[in-house]
């Protein structure tokens, strides 16, 4: 039983419906996401960075970067498993991404060829997937390897599918360079941001 | 686990309101700093199941408690919420005008025992059934159904208060039924 009146509630409501409210809401988040990172609460800051690739979502832990996504993967699904896999003490607090959204804007901007950040691989599952994703570091800007290149780099020359899945599941596109693997024949293959994206990104390090 | 930044986009608000409803307008904006910090510590152990809003208004009552401790204020004093718009800018900020209207609502509230301040913010506010207002106050279901009626009935009477405002609809509230 609930004896609130629709009356009572329009009237207890204004607490809450001052013309400040929204921007005292604001204020407030802003001091929680500050305090969390003094009381080392803030296992996961996250912000977003519009780039030519679209929106992207940029998290950190206090290791380092733990996850860049674009907007084609939903950022609230990649929120909800960063929650799960890493830690539900997820907030929005740009500070800590400061660095490496300075970063990707250079590199869009043809300025910056590498990245130099500290990365947390926490989300990337299992040890081949990690092997390939730390001889993905070492190609280098401009340059490109076939997915059968980086299976046979990693060790397991006829792993190819799994170099596939492993570059699709990259939790740190751009600054793990996934894009930079292509198709044998050439062709610039799929990509987590879209086939569109990958090429975008190949054309720019050409140009560049 | 939802990530903790949607628990604050979810719950922010109404926890804002419950503090203001109990605290007032300044110290309502520390409880609810103190309320979301302590929350975020204690989120990851918090069961799947749990009752996120009532968890969190049971963490506000205690750091409302809190704050009125800090501020030496004897949780029953009735705090000069008259004075509150003409108090100078804490934080640097240009003075926030107060509404009239919102002014006149926090003096009622203010001026209701605590328990029924209290019952009043979490059932009518907070939207929690009387068993959770009973948990977080202690005391019985009926208790608490008691003490947010009593604040209902005197806030029914005292807000909006006589005056030239007074205007504003009195008659529908009135002519509500009995409030239990």
């Amino acid at each position: 039983m609930n004896d609130t009146s629709f009356d009572d509630v329009a009237f207890l409501a204004t607490l809450g419906t001052t013309p400040d409210s929204q921007a005292t809401l604001s204020r407030l988040h802003d001091r929680l996401a500050a305090g969390a990172a003094s009381s080392g609460l803030l296992d996961v800051a996250y912000r977003t960075l519009d780039t030519p690739v679209g929106t992207l979502l940029l998290a950190a832990t206090d290791q380092g970067v733990v996850r860049i996504a674009f907007d084609v993967e939903g950022h609230d699904a990649v929120l909800d498993r960063i929650a799960r896999t890493v830690s539900p003490r997820v907030l929005r607090a740009p500070g800590r991404l400061d660095r490496l959204a300075t970063e990707i804007d250079e590199y869009f901007a043809g300025e910056r060829r590498a990245f130099d950040l500290p990365l947390d691989l926490t989300m990337a599952s299992g040890p081949f997937r990690r092997e390939v994703l730390t001889h993905l570091r070492d190609i280098g800007y401009g340059r490109t390897e076939s997915y059968a290149q980086v299976a046979a780099a990693a060790g397991s020359p006829r792993a190819v599918r799994a170099v596939g899945t492993a570059c699709a599941k990259n939790p740190l596109p751009l600054v793990v360079p996934c894009h930079r693997v292509v198709r044998s024949d050439g062709t610039s293959g799929s990509y987590a941001g879209g086939a569109e994206a990958k090429r975008l990104l190949l054309a720019l390090e050409r140009a560049a | 686990m939802k990530p903790f930044e949607r628990v604050v986009a979810e719950h922010g608000a109404t926890v804002l309101r419950v503090c203001r409803a109990v605290l007032g307008p300044v110290d309502a904006e520390d409880a609810w700093s103190e309320t979301f910090l302590s929350a975020l510590k204690a989120y990851p152990r918090l069961d799947e199941g749990a009752n996120v809003e009532a968890w969190l208004v049971t963490i506000a009552h205690r750091k409302a408690i809190d704050v009125t401790r800090v501020r030496a204020r004897a949780p029953i004093a009735v705090p000069d919420v008259a004075g509150l718009t003409h108090e100078p800018s804490r934080d640097g900020l240009p003075e926030r005008g107060v509404e009239q209207r919102d002014d006149d609502l926090w003096r009622a509230l203010a001026a209701l025992p605590p328990k029924q301040r209290q019952a009043v913010a979490y059932h009518h506010v907070a939207g929690l059934p009387y068993q959770e207002v009973a948990a977080i106050l202690g005391g019985t279901t009926e208790a608490a159904r008691r003490a947010a009626s009593d604040g209902m009935a005197t806030l029914r009477r005292t807000y909006p208060p006589a005056g030239p405002s007074a205007a504003r609809a009195p008659s529908a509230r009135a002519s509500k039924g009995s409030a239990s």
